[in-house]
């Protein structure tokens, strides 16, 4: 029998999370654990419940939320699922039982150790979507499209292609992350998510290659570089500060870097 | 920078009239074009124009207007410009500027006027606080006419800034403080920029003979125009100590709550919001969950720590619930200054 150590398995989506709070009412079991998968089958297999994603179970405690829950708190309760880790998971979790268990509005209880853990993960996703506006660096193809390669540590491209239409508005661009293997083009006018084939040499390069590349995309690399080493000033420089504001893991596809 | 060519000849400035450095001078049309093509590539958020002062202020502002005219007018360019406005342009090119600018700014440069005209005889105070005024009664106009009518264009909408140049002047914190003070209770001022002065000139004798700027009582002001933007310090409690200057080897937040032993300990259950703020390792962030988080129940310190509260230095200056951690009155102030200047180094 399952008790209240057990574990849930979900497919670790959004709305499989959801799914595992309408379970954990329905079976009245308090999952100490929630993880995305679990690795083979295991002695303890007893005590793991596989939540099935159903729409209509994530939609009702979603729909309960709305209701007891400003619309902040439920971005914030989105953008924290974006980190993708266990802990993360089950602090989420646990918070939406807290606001659900409760007769009073609890959204702001920050003395509940997973609303700090909630409201910490969204921040950290948000830094992240907010260095990938800051690092990414497009290339200039040939045909007039510009070209972005990043591998941000969370999922957060989705969050970020509305920044780069508005500053592309009538050309096109595609914005692709590595680490996932999708990205967004937008060719002017809509945007759609697209994903290369795996040997993708643009991809594999960390960049466009010299001929697809357009004629004054290497004269404006290098002018960037130029200027990038013209403004330093000699007396600041402050190579911490600098790996704190522009962590290393961007380096590689940082022109100025190069 | 539109130009490094200038008719001014100011001591500080490495453009100054007399130096002898190769000059050069941007069209506008380059200026245009290489702003659009980095900021396609997402090098730059936008473009930051200052210039070097040729033939007269009118002259070189008319250049600069035309700059942000052309990207936002013909390119469509929807990212951020930041205009420095030329001490002494006239209104109507202020104006102009502020139709296409986000942010403009003027530099106060030098604290205090007597020192600025020692420093820089072709200026004075009312060459930088006229064009202030004119952004200030653009912005404010603009504010008015955009709710009465729709389609008014905006005005220089995130506002205006300025710097000032520390420690090139022999001016104390006390007055740098109080003139940003004074700055920022006009509307429209949103940042005051503290620069600390980098010898470029190190022949003009006018100038402290500094072998390093002065980079760490640059960071105390920074921390100290973040108390009174941040934390409801006033500019004579940040400075109300025996010198007229920071402290460099504590933050001005720590420095007063260290001269203040009589407002402590604060109790983080019952205290208000502006009493919270002063708590060293209390930030704003913390501040406001802890007064969430009381709501529901007494805190501890675990709470306080889990919501992101810095305890190593706040325990000195708080208590929570019946443990009152380290009371700052029974441990001395000075002995607390020891303890924190000894874990903490230079960073306060």
């Amino acid at each position: 029998m399952m008790d209240n150590s057990a574990t849930f398995k979900f497919d670790g989506s959004i709305e499989g999370l959801l799914s595992a709070v309408f379970d954990s009412y329905y079976l009245k079991i308090y999952p100490q654990v929630l993880t995305r998968e679990v690795a083979g089958s295991s002695l303890f297999d007893d005590d793991i419940y596989t939540v099935i994603t159903d729409p209509m179970k994530a939609g009702r405690v979603w729909r309960a939320l709305e209701r007891r829950v400003s619309k902040r708190v439920l971005e914030v309760m989105v953008t924290s699922f974006l980190v993708e880790t266990t802990d993360g998971n089950v602090a989420l979790f646990r918070y939406i039982r807290s606001i659900l268990d409760s007769r009073e509005n609890v959204e702001s209880d920050f003395s509940n150790h997973d609303a700090v853990n909630v409201l910490g993960n969204c921040r950290r996703v948000r830094g992240e979507a907010h260095r990938l506006l800051q690092f990414a660096r497009f290339q200039k193809a040939a045909d007039g499209t510009y070209f972005a390669l990043m591998e941000p540590r969370y999922d957060v491209l989705p969050m970020c292609v509305e920044h780069f239409v508005d500053r592309f508005s009538d050309s096109s661009f595609v914005i692709y992350d590595r680490k996932r293997n999708y990205g967004f083009h937008y060719d002017g006018s809509d945007v759609r998510k697209m994903k290369f084939m795996h040997d993708n040499e643009h991809v594999l390069g960390g960049g466009l290659s010299d001929s697809c590349m357009d004629s004054d995309e290497r004269f404006y690399q290098q002018l960037w570089r130029t200027y990038f080493q013209a403004i330093a000033i000699k007396e600041r420089i402050n190579p911490r500060k600098q790996r704190q504001d522009m962590p290393c893991r961007f380096w590689p596809f940082l022109t100025e870097m190069q | 920078m539109l130009t490094n060519y200038c008719k001014y000849d100011c001591a500080y400035c490495i453009n100054r009239r007399s130096n002898d450095i190769p000059r050069a001078t941007l069209s506008v049309s380059e200026v245009v074009s290489v702003t659009m093509e980095f900021y396609r590539r997402n090098y730059i958020e936008g473009l930051f124009l200052s210039s070097g002062v040729v033939r007269d202020p009118d002259y070189t502002m008319e250049r600069m207007v035309r700059i942000a005219k052309d990207l936002r007018e013909k390119y469509k360019f929807n990212g951020y410009i930041h205009l420095k406005s030329i001490p002494g342009a006239s209104r109507e090119l202020v104006n102009a500027a502020g139709r296409y600018a986000d942010r403009m700014s003027v530099n106060v440069e030098i604290p205090s006027e007597a020192k600025l005209k020692y420093l820089a005889p072709e200026k004075d105070h009312a060459s930088v606080y006229r064009p202030m005024g004119f952004i200030k009664q653009g912005v404010l106009e603009n504010r008015e006419d955009r709710k009465r009518m729709v389609h008014v264009p905006r005005f220089v909408p995130a506002g205006q800034s300025t710097q000032m140049i520390v420690g090139a002047s022999d001016d104390t914190d006390r007055t740098i403080l109080t003139l940003s003070s004074a700055l920022y209770s006009m509307p429209t001022m949103r940042r005051v920029y503290y620069s600390g002065y980098v010898a470029v000139n190190s022949y003009d004798s006018r100038l402290p003979a500094l072998k390093q700027p002065p980079l760490v009582r640059e960071h105390r002001l920074y921390q100290a125009d973040w108390l009174m933007r941040f934390y409801k310090f006033r500019a004579d409690e940040i400075t109300d100590g025996g010198s007229p200057n920071l402290d460099l080897d504590i933050d001005p937040k720590m420095a007063w709550a260290l001269r203040h032993p009589e407002q402590f300990p604060v109790d983080v259950n019952k205290a208000p919001y502006e009493m919270i703020l002063r708590v060293p390792g209390i930030g704003v962030r913390s501040a406001m969950l802890i007064l969430n988080a009381r709501k529901f129940r007494k805190l501890n310190e675990e709470h306080l720590r889990k919501i992101g509260v810095v305890v190593k230095r706040a325990k000195y200056f708080l208590t929570c619930g019946e443990l009152s951690i380290h009371n700052l009155r029974e441990a001395r102030p000075d002995v607390v200054r020891r303890q924190l200047t000894f874990d903490f180094g230079n960073d306060g």
